[in-house]
This record gives C-alpha cells, sequence and structure tokens, in this order.
C-alpha cells in the first residue's frame, strides 16, 4: 500500500484541485482529506457521508465561580496566557478561563488550593467515513478554534488506512494542510512520498524551501509540481533548480487556465471537467508519478510493495 | 489598535493585504507576521533585520538520582511526553507542550526545566514600517508558542496589523484571539466561500469584531457576496482579479505600485475600520 501526500507549504497553491483530480484519475484509491481546518476536498468530490465519528481529544479547565478562593494560583501556574482576571483586586477578582487559549495541561486543575476547576473531555470535531463517485473518502471537521488539529490528522489518516486494508485498495492520496507545523508533521510522518504543489511566487518559493526541507528531516521521498507555472517562467526554473537542489524530484508544470476556477465553481475535480491545457498537464502528472512509482526498485512503500520513487535524482 | 488579517482558506491574499495596509497607514505602523510556518512579509518589505532574538519553550530534565519513580508527573502530563522506564521518569521533549507542571508537582523536587529553542523572531524596519517577523524551525510543532512570542511585540502606542496563518485553528485563534477587528480574506470561489464562513464561526466564537475583503473579486462566482448580504458582514473592500497584481505579487514586489488608486482604497478601509 502507498500514501502519496500532497503539501504545498503556501495555501492557496492548488493542493485540493490537483487532489481532486488525482481522486478522478486513480483507480482502486482511497482518498483522504488531512486539511482538517479548512477541508474543501469534499466541495468537488461531494461525498456521501457513511458514518459520523466524534473527535474528542484532550481536556479543558473550567473554574467553578461557587469553590473558587480567588486566590489567583491558576493565573499565576498558567503559561497558555488562558486564565483571565477581571478588574478587581487579588482576593476579590473573578478568574474564568478563555477555552480559545487553554492547552488543556491540566496545571491548575492539578495546583488549585480548593479544587475549583473541572477538566472535562473536549470535543474538537468530526470525522467521516464517506463515499464519493470515485472511491471511499475519510474527512473530517474540526470544531471552530478546536484545538488537536493534529490529532484529527492522525486519526483520519489512521481510518484511512484501515479502510484500505480492509477492501484491498492499493493507494491512499491525502490532501494535506498548508505550513510544516504540527498538522503537516502529521500528515508527513510515515507517508510514501510527498507531492509539493507550489507557485511561481516568491512566497511559493520560500514556502516550498521550508516544505522540502520538512520532508527531508522526516526522510519522506518527495515530487515537486508548478502550478500556474506561465505566470512566471524564470521563477518557474529557478524553483525547480531549487528543487532539485533539495534532493526532490521535478515532475511536472500545470499552466495557469481559467478552467480550473470553473470546475471549482462547477463542484467538479479539473479533469472531469475540462480536456484544456491544466487538465492534461495533471493528467500527465499523475502518470507520470504512477509510472515513477511502478517502476521504483527504491521501494519505500512499508510493506513491501512496489512504491514511490526515492528522492534520489536520476 | 491591533488589526488582524485572517482567511481560514490559505492563498486568498491575506499577506498582500496586510502588507497594504502597513504601506498605506498614515502614521507609525508595526506588522506582525505570525505566519510563523510560512512567514512572508519580509520577502516584499525587505526589511534591514536589526535584531533577532531566539524563541525557547522550557522542557523538564528529570534528576535520576532524585526520582523516586511515583509517576506522578506522567499522570499530570497531557501530551504523554513523560514515560516511566525502571521506575524512573524519562522525559519525550519533542512531545512536551511546555506546560511546566511535572516540575512543580514533584514530590522530591526532581524535575528541574532547560529552554529548548523552537524558533525565533526577527526584527526589521523599512518604510517606516517596523516588521516583527516569527519563524518556527523545520520539524517543531508548536506554532502557537512563536506567535505568542511575536505577539509580545504589539506597540500600544502604534497601529499594530497582524498577518495570521491560514486555518481556524489553534495557531489562527492564537494570533486574532485578542484582536481589535479581523479582515477575514477571501475569493469568490467555492473553496473561499467554505473557508469563510469557518473562519466567521471561529471570530464569532472568539467574540470579535470582523469584515471581509474579496480579493480577484471577479474570478469566481456571486455566493460570498450574497453570503456577506445574508449574514450583515461588511464588505469593505474588492480586489479585481488583475494579471498586474499577480505579476507584481510573484516579483515580489508591493502591489500597491501596480495598481494605481489601490492605496486610497487601502486608506479609505482603514478610516472605516479604525473608527
Amino acid at each position: 500500500m502507498t500514501e502519496l501526500v500532497i503539501l504545498s507549504g503556501k495555501g492557496g497553491t492548488g493542493k485540493t484541485s490537483v487532489t481532486a483530480s488525482f481522486a478522478a484519475l486513480a483507480q482502486n484509491a482511497v482518498i483522504a482529506d488531512a486539511d482538517v481546518d479548512a477541508a474543501d476536498l469534499h466541495l468537488v468530490l461531494n461525498p456521501e457521508i457513511q458514518s459520523r465519528h466524534d473527535f474528542r481529544s484532550g481536556h479543558e479547565a473550567i473554574i467553578r465561580q461557587e469553590d473558587c478562593l480567588r486566590c489567583g494560583a491558576c493565573l499565576a501556574h498558567c503559561r497558555f496566557e488562558a486564565v483571565q482576571m477581571d478588574g478587581k483586586a487579588a482576593g476579590e477578582a473573578t478568574f474564568t478561563i478563555d477555552p480559545s487559549a487553554c492547552e488543556g495541561c491540566g496545571v491548575c486543575v492539578e495546583l488549585c488550593p480548593a479544587e475549583a476547576i473541572d477538566f472535562p473531555e473536549r470535543s474538537c470535531g468530526e470525522w467521516y467515513v464517506s463515499q464519493t463517485r470515485y472511491g471511499p473518502m475519510v474527512h473530517a471537521r474540526l470544531r471552530p478554534s478546536g484545538e488537536n488539529s493534529g490529532k484529527l490528522v492522525t486519526q483520519v489518516r489512521t481510518a484511512a488506512r484501515q479502510l484500505a486494508e480492509r477492501d484491498g485498495r492499493e493507494r491512499i492520496i491525502v490532501d494535506g494542510p498548508p505550513g510544516i507545523g504540527c498538522p503537516v508533521i502529521a500528515s508527513v510522518t510515515g507517508a510514501s512520498a510527498v507531492l509539493a504543489v507550489t507557485e511561481p511566487t516568491v512566497s511559493g518559493a520560500h514556502d516550498l524551501s521550508r516544505v522540502l526541507k520538512l520532508a527531508k528531516h522526516f526522510d519522506v521521498p518527495t515530487f515537486v509540481c508548478v502550478n500556474k507555472w506561465d505566470i512566471n517562467p524564470a521563477m518557474t526554473e529557478q524553483i525547480e533548480q531549487q528543487a532539485v537542489a533539495a534532493g526532490a524530484r521535478v515532475v511536472g508544470r500545470i499552466p495557469y487556465d481559467r478552467a480550473v476556477t470553473a470546475a471549482q465553481v462547477n463542484g467538479l475535480p479539473v479533469v472531469a471537467y475540462s480536456t484544456g491545457p491544466a487538465a492534461q498537464s495533471i493528467r500527465q502528472l499523475w502518470e507520470d508519478l504512477r509510472i515513477v512509482g511502478q517502476a521504483s526498485s527504491l521501494s519505500v512503500a512499508n510493506n513491501g510493495q512496489p512504491g514511490w520513487l526515492s528522492h534520489q535524482n536520476p | 489598535m491591533k488589526l488582524a488579517v485572517a482567511s481560514g482558506k490559505g492563498g486568498t491574499g491575506k499577506t498582500t493585504v496586510a502588507l497594504c495596509l502597513a504601506l498605506s497607514a498614515e502614521g507609525p505602523v508595526r506588522l506582525l507576521d505570525c505566519d510563523v510556518e510560512e512567514p512572508n512579509c519580509h520577502l516584499f518589505l525587505k526589511p534591514q533585520i536589526h535584531r533577532r532574538e531566539p524563541v525557547t519553550v522550557p522542557v523538564p530534565v528529570v534528576d535520576a538520582a532524585k526520582c523516586n519513580g511515583c509517576g506522578k508527573c506522567r499522570q499530570l502530563c497531557q501530551s504523554n511526553a513523560i514515560a516511566m522506564l525502571k521506575s524512573k521518569a524519562v522525559i519525550f521533549p519533542e512531545l512536551c507542550h511546555s506546560c511546566g507542571g511535572c516540575a512543580k508537582i514533584c514530590p522530591t523536587g526532581a524535575i528541574h526545566e532547560v529552554e529548548r529553542e523552537i524558533g525565533f523572531v526577527e526584527h526589521g524596519a523599512t518604510n517606516g514600517i517596523e516588521l516583527v517577523t516569527g519563524n518556527l524551525n523545520i520539524g517543531q510543532p508548536l506554532a502557537p508558542a512563536v506567535i505568542r512570542a511575536v505577539k509580545r511585540h504589539v506597540a500600544p502606542t502604534h497601529l499594530t496589523i497582524l498577518d495570521s496563518p491560514p486555518g481556524t485553528s489553534c495557531a489562527m485563534v492564537a494570533t486574532v484571539r485578542d484582536a481589535d477587528h479581523v479582515l477575514l480574506v477571501t475569493e469568490p470561489t467555492p473553496f473561499g466561500l467554505h473557508d469563510l464562513k469557518l473562519a466567521v464561526d471561529t471570530v464569532r466564537e472568539l467574540g470579535r469584531s470582523f469584515s471581509v475583503v474579496i480579493n480577484r473579486a471577479d474570478a469566481g462566482d456571486g455566493r460570498v457576496v450574497d453570503y456577506c448580504r445574508t449574514e450583515n458582514i461588511p464588505v469593505r473592500l474588492q480586489i479585481p482579479e488583475d494579471r498586474r497584481i499577480a505579476e507584481a505579487y510573484s516579483r515580489g514586489a508591493t502591489v500597491l505600485a501596480a495598481v494605481p488608486g489601490l492605496r486610497e482604497d487601502f486608506r479609505r478601509l482603514l478610516a472605516e475600520v479604525l473608527e
């Protein structure tokens, strides 16, 4: 089984448009949306939800005002600026916990001399197993201002793996989050390969370089594709050279094409909506990825199946 | 005044809007780049960096000779960063969220904390703008800790503009949670609209005053405008889809220079929001 994770560093470079097209082109794949706090893949794959699961993770501290001694110990111990004190002097002030800042560490709960702080489990969102016209899909919704997005990503990937194993599907295609922090780390660790989709802008180049370092740090082979490459051909060249120098492999270019936005407006993957230049390039990109994946003797799959090629350049 | 620029969906133009605001403002302005996973403002402002300070978080260290193996630290730790091995506490620093609880409750005083670097903050200036940039080191998960370090440089006497990371989870919340106003930048596409709704839910839950900027205004359809009208959300500005903007951005140039008239639009926006 192989797991391809689509990343970008910078947001809005076309991860989800590429992933949706791959979902349409792949045979026998499980699709997963790991961008749990701004999940969009379902808008073009229209999944029918088959099962919903509550995502509970961690706890949050809540002060019982009737038992509070107003001593301020919680404020002194909290390192996350989550304890708020109204304007009054200590001894008379009211202390409350801002749930949007509470990390759920439990230090105030433990150290409150009056044991006046409750610590209930926190519901952080939901995840779903669904069916799409292209195969099964696992996706999620983090509650607004939800904590623990990394753990929810891990949950989505685990469920996708289990589904692939159960149904004998060879591939998992994962739409990843932007950035390089906690949810991205949770998306790449242990994956077979990363496809980084970027754009030819100074910020696209800058952010890609950080993603490539991250993928290398976690030892995941990485491919790079420049989207809207013709907006700035010189920058595209520069990004591709930078990618090769960082140990990634350049696999394709996608031209600027209004059909990409039009497909999204019509709720379809680009390759299902258009036969234009972007759709053709994405088909070619998928074909190339599939071929290097299958031809590779440098398999990185975790069970000896042919995998995505290693990050060595030919 | 703290004005945050956020979005939900990535790549809608947060940084472009934050830069235009900073460059249009009259009077002292400080720009805090809180997108510490992928900070970009410096690429456009190219400031002189005059100070760089590390961001560190305290992580525990166990003195095995003093540890009596009681396991209270492991019980307290919500991050699973402490295990008991052969009746001694063992720390996994990369899982630690630096709450400090274990050191505080250890009955034998066997745990003390040392500082671990997870990123840095850079201070620079250009064109009358003070830029403070947060930078999370590669492989480190704890973006909010770096964001909090950046936000210690909010200037009470200045207009402070915060460029937020995308999304609606802890990194975005850490940026906007105490902003006086949040500008949500979106684009008129289904992805833009969907993520705008999530961002609106989030800023409403946080009790923030907010309004919307639509970028690439004629690129998609009219559903974002309809949604804002239905929800009574002010749309402060619509930036047209303009190849000059895309090209200026791609080169790392600021878009105010590329499109005359945009500066006036941003001045008007600032005046409205600052009211």
